[in-house]
Formats: structure tokens, sequence, C-alpha cells
């Protein structure tokens, strides 16, 4: 018999990382499937319809139609977050890693198939907010490229985020440090509630340093047409940012930090 | 013929400073059945660790089939099937899952894979328990569950750490059975194992590492010819003051109802009997002192040649 290609081979591990990290968030959706669409629920609730109503229009859109697109990004980057840095660090400290580490699949691949389910998680749960959303607003695409390829990016990013910080958590404690203490912040500054154009001079400067507004705006664009920022610099971050991170964390991979003694 | 496996001056110094291997050489050949023995912490499960790439290693090199870990590396993963010393599976997924998808991992096809699954969750006892999670299995079926997992890609060269930790009897020899049929099917066989009986009902060659070194490496035959003494204890029903002086033994009081006497292959427990009995001693119940393997860890780790002297290093 003659061995198969390698092609193969590592396209059919591929393929069973994202079976069984699809398996895994459907094994566990009390967790992963139905929080994001309660909490996205409530925001529409209360700064959509509560509050919205008294902050007028956005850039001449209506208030919950500004926030919509803010809200599906913030989901999509927690939950491709969540979902690889849990399930990486879950498999870690469950010893399964080793299924991986001793298999023939190349350290790429096996970052590919955790990205592709962290990615898969969050256009899951970013669909689910979208169908939340049409219950309360309006949601035309302006420019389908811009959504699909920002959406992806971000998911991509994120994911990879929540690989590195797996990779160097010790603890429980360790992996839920960085989405508390940076990556809610930063999201929430992020433009997803505001135009920064609403923001005195110095925030609004300030909120240039913050990647997550170039993406949520790059999305935002996609759908409305507006921007805060200028689209060839977000998109620019977030491909560097994606290629950087990649690099970083296959190179962790090969050395093994984390996983291997 | 390519070795299955070759470990050159193979090193490991952990973080923490603790040389677990200190150079080992070793090569098992294509079709073997091979014991790997050694006392608790020898570095077993070290070298294990660093040919199945879980162990990053320090110095040294490790050929899979002729394939160097570090040219060849996915090559050489493909060849080995692992049965790790600790459980490894995810406690939620159920054992068919779990076969499955380390199918899957090494480039099997699905519906290969499930087929393969049925095989060998036969094998093993547990195709009734094929859609339960791993967490609710007993130990011994979860070791079964790890052998049938490292079989699913047919791996050329099986390694087992300890697969028969916590095995009922019952099990374990039909696990041996089922080892046997494997090796003699062509897959050679790489094992841990801190029971002899298991060594010896299933190697025919074998590597004794101790204090992460190869301190011995010969066939099971050889080395088991040289287990030459036996240490008897005699528990007698009157005490006793002194050992009592007998012929071609030696007795040694332990307490006043317990002796131990010394015995070769060639003497007779008889002539010890006979002269208990002139000597008046009434014998209640007798054992031997070690098991087996603990007795011949114990007479090789003592027997270890020291270091190697400064005369014998090329100058
Ligand atoms: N991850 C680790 N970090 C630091 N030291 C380690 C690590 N793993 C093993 N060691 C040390 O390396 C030495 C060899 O351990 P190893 O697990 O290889 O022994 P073993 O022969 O498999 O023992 P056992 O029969 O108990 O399984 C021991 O001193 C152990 O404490
Ligand atoms: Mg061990």
């Amino acid at each position: 018999m003659r061995a198969p290609s390698r092609a193969r081979t590592d396209w059919i591990g591929f393929q069973t990382i994202i079976i069984r990290e699809f398996n895994r968030i459907a094994r566990i959706w009390g967790q992963t499937l139905v929080p994001p669409a309660v909490t996205a629920t409530l925001y529409f609730v209360i700064f959509g319809s509560l509050i919205g109503r008294r902050v007028g229009s956005v850039g001449g859109f209506d208030y919950m139609q500004y926030i919509a697109p803010g809200l599906i990004m913030m989901t999509v980057i927690t939950n491709s977050y969540a979902n690889v840095v849990s399930s990486f660090f879950g498999a870690k400290f469950g010893k399964h890693i080793e299924e991986l580490l001793v298999s023939p699949l190349p350290n790429w691949l096996i970052l590919t198939g955790y990205i592709g389910g962290g990615v898969l998680r969050g256009l899951l749960v970013g669909s689910v907010v979208t169908v939340v959303a049409l219950f309360f607003t309006h949601l035309a695409i302006h420019n389908v490229f811009a959504t699909v390829s920002a959406v992806l990016l971000t998911s991509v990013v994120f994911a990879l985020g929540g690989f590195i910080n797996a990779i160097f958590a010790k603890n429980f404690d360790q992996i839920s440090w960085f989405p508390t203490f940076v990556l809610t912040p930063l999201t929430y500054l992020g433009g997803v509630f505001y135009s920064i154009n609403m923001l005195p001079d110095w925030a609004r400067a300030a909120s240039h340093a913050n990647p997550i507004l170039y993406m949520v705006s790059a999305f935002r664009f996609g759908f409305l047409g507006t921007t805060d920022v200028d689209l060839r610099l977000a998109f620019g971050i977030m491909i560097g940012a994606a290629v950087f991170m990649f690099t970083l964390a296959v190179q962790l991979l090969n050395r093994g930090t984390g996983i291997r003694d | 013929m390519k070795p299955a496996l070759v470990l050159k001056n193979l090193s490991k110094t952990y973080k923490n400073g603790v040389q677990a291997l200190k150079g080992i050489d070793l090569e098992v050949p294509e079709g073997e059945f091979f014991a790997l023995l050694g006392p608790n912490g020898a570095g077993k499960t070290t070298a294990i660790g660093i040919v199945t790439s879980l162990v990053n290693k320090t110095g040294g090199a490790v050929e899979v089939f002729g394939h160097d870990i570090d040219r060849e590396l996915e090559v050489a993963k493909s060849c080995i099937g692992l049965v790790p010393q600790e459980i490894n599976f995810n406690m939620f997924e159920t054992c068919l899952t779990i076969v499955v998808n380390q199918a899957g991992f090494y480039g099997i096809p699905r519906s290969l894979a499930k087929q393969r699954a049925e095989k060998y969750l036969k094998q093993l006892q547990l195709w009734e328990k094929r859609n339960s999670i791993a967490r609710s299995l007993s130990g011994g079926m979860k070791r079964r569950l790890m052998i049938a997992r490292a079989l699913m890609h047919e791996p050329r060269l099986l390694i087992l750490d300890e697969p028969t930790a916590g095995v009922d009897i019952e099990i374990r020899r039909s696990m041996w059975v089922f080892l046997r049929e494997i090796n003699d099917s062509g897959t050679t066989i790489i094992l841990t194992t801190h029971y002899l009986e298991e060594a010896e009902n299933l190697c025919r060659q074998i590597a004794i590492i101790d204090g992460g070194r190869i301190i011995e490496r010969d066939s099971m035959a050889n080395v088991l010819r040289k287990l030459q003494t036996e240490i008897f204890v005699f528990n007698v029903r009157a005490s006793l003051q002194r050992a009592p002086a007998l012929q071609g033994f030696t007795a040694h009081l332990i307490d006043e109802h317990t002796l131990e006497v010394e015995m070769s292959k060639e003497q007779s427990l008889n002539d010890i009997f006979a002269q208990f009995s002139a000597a008046g001693i009434d014998v209640t119940s007798m054992r031997n002192k070690v098991n087996r393997l603990e007795e011949l860890f114990i007479r090789l780790v003592d027997a270890k040649p020291a270091q190697p002297a400064a005369a014998v290093l090329p100058a």
C-alpha cells in the first residue's frame, strides 16, 4: 500500500481538530452559545431601546443601528478569544494536548486547527447576535467584502491571542486575567457604543492607539459605509497583527513553551 | 533492516536541574518485544517522552526505523503508537470519539477510522462502552482505551509505559495475549513495567535503567540466569536467642521468631529443613523475602560498576 500524501493526511488531521472543536462548542452550548445571546439581547434592550432613544442619532444613523455592528464585533472578539484560550488551556491541563503532540501533525497546522475552532465559535455566536439585532433594528450591508474580511481577520487575531494566552497560562486565573483587564476595557473603549468623534480631542487621539477601534470601525463601515479611521490602516493593522501573532505562536509551539518540559 | 529504535547518547536535564538521563545508548531491533525496566524515577518515562515528542531532549539523537527525529520528525512520529503512563484523554469525550479523532490526527480517513475503532474497541472489550464518556470508565478500562487509541494508526512501533498498572490479573493476562498477537503480527513493542512476571512472560530482550543510565542490556534469559540466589524468610514457633549454625547456609535472626536464609539455585530447601529439624526448630511458615523484580534491581543496582576511574578515560 502506498502511503497517502502528506497534504491529504494533514488535511484530515486539520478537519479532525475542527470537528473536535465544533463538538466541544456544541457539547457545552450552555456556556458557549447561550450567554452571548442573552448578553446581546440585554445590550440591545438597555442601550438600544431605553437609553438609545435619548441619544438620538450618531453619524446620521439611529443609535441602535450604529451600535449593532459594534456589539456583533464585541461578541466575535470575546468568543474567538474565549474558545481558544479555554480549549487549548483545557487540553494542556487535562493532558489531552499530548494526543496532538505525539501525532505527525505539524505545529502550524495544530495552531491553524485551534484558530479555526475560535473563528467558528466567533462566527456562530456573531450570527446569533446578528439575528437578535434584526429583532431590534434594520441592518443593510454596504460593503460585503469589508464586512466579511473585517470579521474574519478580527476573529483570527483574537483566536491567536487566546492561543498565546493559553500557552503561557499556568492556572485558570491566568486565562481570565487578560480578557478581564485588557480585552474588555479595550473593547468598550474601542468605539463599540459611540463614535470617537463624540470624544474630546485627547480621548480621540488616545483611542487611535487602540487596535480594536480599527477593527470595529472597519466592520461598521461594511454595514453603514461610515468610519472613524483610515480603512487601509485598519486592514493593515489586522493583517499585520495576524501574521505577527501566527509566527509567534508557531515559534512557541516549536519550542514547546508551556507544553513540553 | 533498520532497527525500530536507536538512542544515541541521549541526555535530559529538566529545568529544575534533575538529570533524568545521563547519556543512554540503546538499540531495539525491529520485531522485538522489549522490556525497559528500572526503579521509580529511573528515567523510563523521560526516555519514552523524548522518543514521542512529549519531552525536549538536552542532547543526543533518536532514530525511529532510521528516521532521525531532528530531521524527519513527522515520519518518525507516524511510525510510533504511545500508551502513556498517565491517563491523557479528554474525560468528557466518548470512547469512540477519542479513538476516531486520534486516527484523524494521524491522517486516517474517518470511514476507515470507524472500522478500526470497532475492531480495536472490541478486541479490548470496550465496544459496549463506546458511547460512554471516558470519565465514567474504570481505571482498567481507561488503560485499555489508551491501548486501543495507540493502535488506531497501526504503528510499526508500539510503546507502552506501564500499561497494566492497576489492572486486575484476569484482564492483565488477556492483555498479554493481545500484545503477544500484535507482536507476532510484526509490530515492535517496547514495554515498561514493575511486574517482572509480565516482562518474563512477554519480552525477549530487556534493558534496565537506573539513575538515568542503562545498567543492563541483555536477553531476558541471560538476566534471569544472573539471579543466582534467593532469600527465604522462616517464621519459627519457639523464640530463638540467636541464629542457628547451618551447614552451607547463613541464617540471620531478624527477631526471635523470624529467620532469614540465603540460598543459591544449586542448593536445596530440603537441606535447610533437615537441619532445622535436627536443631529442633519448628517452622510455621515460609516466604520469599522480596519479589524477584526488586531482587533483580537490588542486585544489579548494587553491582553497578562505580563511576569510570580516571585511568580508563582517554588522556
Ligand atoms: N517534568 C519534570 N520536571 C522535572 N523533573 C522531572 C520531570 N519529570 C520527571 N522528572 C524527574 O526525572 C527523573 C526520571 O523520571 P521518570 O518519570 O522518567 O522516571 P520513571 O523511570 O518513568 O519512573 P516511574 O517508574 O516512577 O514511572 C525523576 O527524578 C523525576 O523526578
Ligand atoms: Mg514512568
